[in-house]
């Protein structure tokens, strides 16, 4: 792998498609082109960290993967599947607003700012996509979100509404009804940053557990130290580009590139 | 300024503590050496204008009383008799029906107005935005005569292709449009176009993150809305449509112009015909009162339970007195105590 050629995983996956794949992304708003080509492919069960600059694109990137935001260019599969397009006759065919919806089961997203929904009670916040998107009974529903509670250690909190939880344990309840989904692949755009420094240990340790378990995960984040220990790729964006990408101790300890040298000096 | 020489002990009595001091100059800080402070006792200040001003609204407010119960006019015997006569109890009915139809009527057509507003189809947007314009922009007494007469504008009710003289069906409007029908439509359509604003302001005030965290759980649209975004819109609608339900009880009141059988329609009749103006009209007043009275315990259900996961606790009618007689009974106290002692 060079630097010059933005391609996450080694080609020798044959068998297996990857989990993520994006080809030449772009995306602009208005005349603001944020994303200029972004290219990587995530394999299944792989972790990749995705750091860079504010307004670098990171977020963009992650929402256009759960087609909450639509490319303009380019291409993103998930399973195999084209994101919020159908291929038919070699033509491309919007997806409905119900298939996009289907389309989004399979991708998880955790927020920076959590998004619990405050007028449900923590146990009905991880519920309610099961119960309601899903179609399952609701004693079946619960008996599930029980054990992704206590998965996140949160047992006790069930009956809890988000206002009386901290911040560092309303994530976790958010990173449980992401996966109350059964999701395939995991979004976190920066689930630590809006926390107290001593409440971020408890999520990473979640995140961690997950990417133990083999959950395919995409993570921006600006802890050094967990995309170190935790990831198996490190990718550098800036300016809506991905400028290098690579092993997590080669990109954050010994980057090739000025550009991530300078940021990584700004951050540790 | 209290000298020195006088500053209490812990001990010493309250009101021999602000004795000293019945001037309203405040007390310097006085600790003492060492212990905890006790709790401040300063001399409040004194609002002599409020105290006028009290006394000014008592004096008035009883000869106003007095000179209405003294009134040869007043007619209690009147007032007692009309309260609950069938014609009072027939129109009271009449006029909670229509204030529920129409609020019925004007909240879901609200929602609908202030999704298609909200919508991003242009058509939708600028159609609900013309409805708005109309029905907020036109007095409410223009809209019921209009209605009250549609039958005279537009006779003929047809369903056919416009422009050519194919008729797949008609009707005459009279018939369709009967004038308590033209009541609820005159009141409910306009109701729409104010719950549409309020609805609008209330999705708008939702954290854009909600929806979209509910998109990504493969939520659709209209899942969305009526499982997350109108729950958390309700806190900000509630309340002002609480104002818009007791404008509209007593609007009900102007159906009287196009003949109505509600409150007001039926007191007019009556004191048309024996000049009771008066003792009729307070017979309506008393009913109106006590409508809009009983409207806030509703009010106050729906805001408790949509509250929930807002206000820390769930909140009980009992902790919630509780919470508000402690706020008001603990700052007050020593200040109290100080007061009585400065007037003695
Ligand atoms: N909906 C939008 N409309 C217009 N501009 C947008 C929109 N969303 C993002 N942008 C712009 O796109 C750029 C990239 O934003 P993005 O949120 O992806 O950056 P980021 O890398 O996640 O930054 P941060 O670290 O601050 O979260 C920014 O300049 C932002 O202003
Ligand atoms: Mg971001």
């Amino acid at each position: 792998m060079t630097a010059t050629i933005p391609q996450v995983a080694p080609a020798a996956s044959v068998a297996d498609r990857p989990m993520v794949e994006a080809v030449e992304v772009h995306k602009r708003f208005g005349n603001l082109e944020v994303l200029k080509g972004i290219t990587m492919s995530v394999e299944r069960g792989q972790v990749v960290c995705l750091l860079g600059p504010s307004g670098s694109g990171k977020s963009t990137f992650l929402r256009c993967i759960n087609h909450l935001e639509q490319i303009d260019a380019g291409m993103i599969r998930v399973a195999g599947e084209t994101v919020g397009y159908r291929e038919k006759n070699g033509r491309l065919h919007e997806l409905r607003e119900r298939e996009v919806a289907a389309q989004r089961r399979k991708v998880g997203m955790v927020f920076q700012r959590f998004n619990l929904f405050p007028h449900m009670t923590a146990l009905e916040n991880v519920i309610e996509a099961p119960t309601q998107v899903a179609g399952r009974s609701k004693a079946d529903a619960k008996a599930q979100a029980r054990r992704l509670l206590a998965q996140v250690g949160l047992a006790d909190k069930a009956d809890t509404y988000p206002a009386q939880l901290s911040g560092g344990q309303q994530q976790r309840v958010a990173i449980a009804r992401a996966l109350a989904m059964e999701p395939e692949v995991m979004l976190f755009d920066e689930p630590t940053s809006a926390l107290d420094p001593e409440l971020v240990g408890d999520v990473l340790d979640v995140m961690r557990g997950l990417a133990e378990s083999g959950m395919t995960m995409i993570v921006v984040t600006h802890e050094i130290g967990f995309a170190r220990e935790v990831g198996d790729v490190a990718v550098f964006m800036d300016g809506g580009v991905v400028v290098e990408a690579g092993d997590p101790t080669q990109v954050l300890v010994d980057p090739r590139e000025e550009r991530t040298r300078a940021f990584l000096s700004k951050v540790l | 300024m209290t000298p020195s020489g006088t500053l209490p002990t812990e001990s010493t009595d309250l009101m021999t503590a602000t004795q000293p001091s019945s001037t309203a100059a405040p007390e310097g800080p006085r600790t003492p050496s060492g212990a905890r402070p006790g709790p401040i006792e300063a001399v409040p200040v004194r609002h002599p204008g409020r105290w006028i001003a009290a006394v000014l609204v008592l004096v008035l407010g009883i000869g106003a009383i007095a000179s209405i119960l003294q009134n040869p006019n007043l007619d209690l015997p009147t007032v007692a008799e009309y309260l609950f006569k069938p014609l009072t109890i027939d129109g009271v009915l009449i006029t909670i029906w229509l204030t529920v139809a129409s609020m019925i009527m004007g909240v879901f057509g609200g929602i609908v107005v202030a999704v298609m507003r909200l919508s991003a189809n242009p058509v939708l947007s600028v159609a609900a935005m013309l409805f708005i314009w109309v029905f907020r922009g036109t007095p409410l007494l223009l809209q019921l005569i209009f209605w009250g007469f549609i039958g005279a504008f537009i006779p003929k009710i047809v369903i056919g292709i416009p422009f050519t003289s194919v008729e797949f069906w008609s009707f005459t409007t009279s018939d369709l449009i009967p004038a308590t029908v033209a009541a609820l439509l005159a009141l409910g359509l306009n109701e729409m176009a104010y719950a549409a604003e309020i609805v609008r302001a209330g999705i708008q005030s939702v954290d854009h993150g909600q929806s979209e965290a509910a998109h990504s759980l493969g939520m659709s649209p209209a899942k969305t809305l009526r499982r997350v975004v109108l729950p958390q819109a309700m806190r900000v609608i509630i309340p002002p449509m609480g104002n818009e339900t007791i404008t509209m009880l007593k609007s009900t009141s102007l159906v009287a112009i196009v003949a109505g059988d509600d409150l007001m329609s039926n007191i007019r009749e009556a004191y048309t015909q024996n000049y009771k103006i008066i003792p009729l009209l307070i017979v309506a007043a008393i009913w109106y009162l006590a409508l809009t009275s009983i409207l806030s315990i509703p009010q106050m259900w729906l805001e408790r339970r949509y509250g929930r996961g807002f206000t820390g606790a769930r909140p009980t009618i009992g902790s919630r007195v509780a919470t508000i007689t402690q706020g008001i009974a603990l700052p007050t106290r020593p200040s109290r105590a100080s007061k009585k002692g400065a007037e003695s």
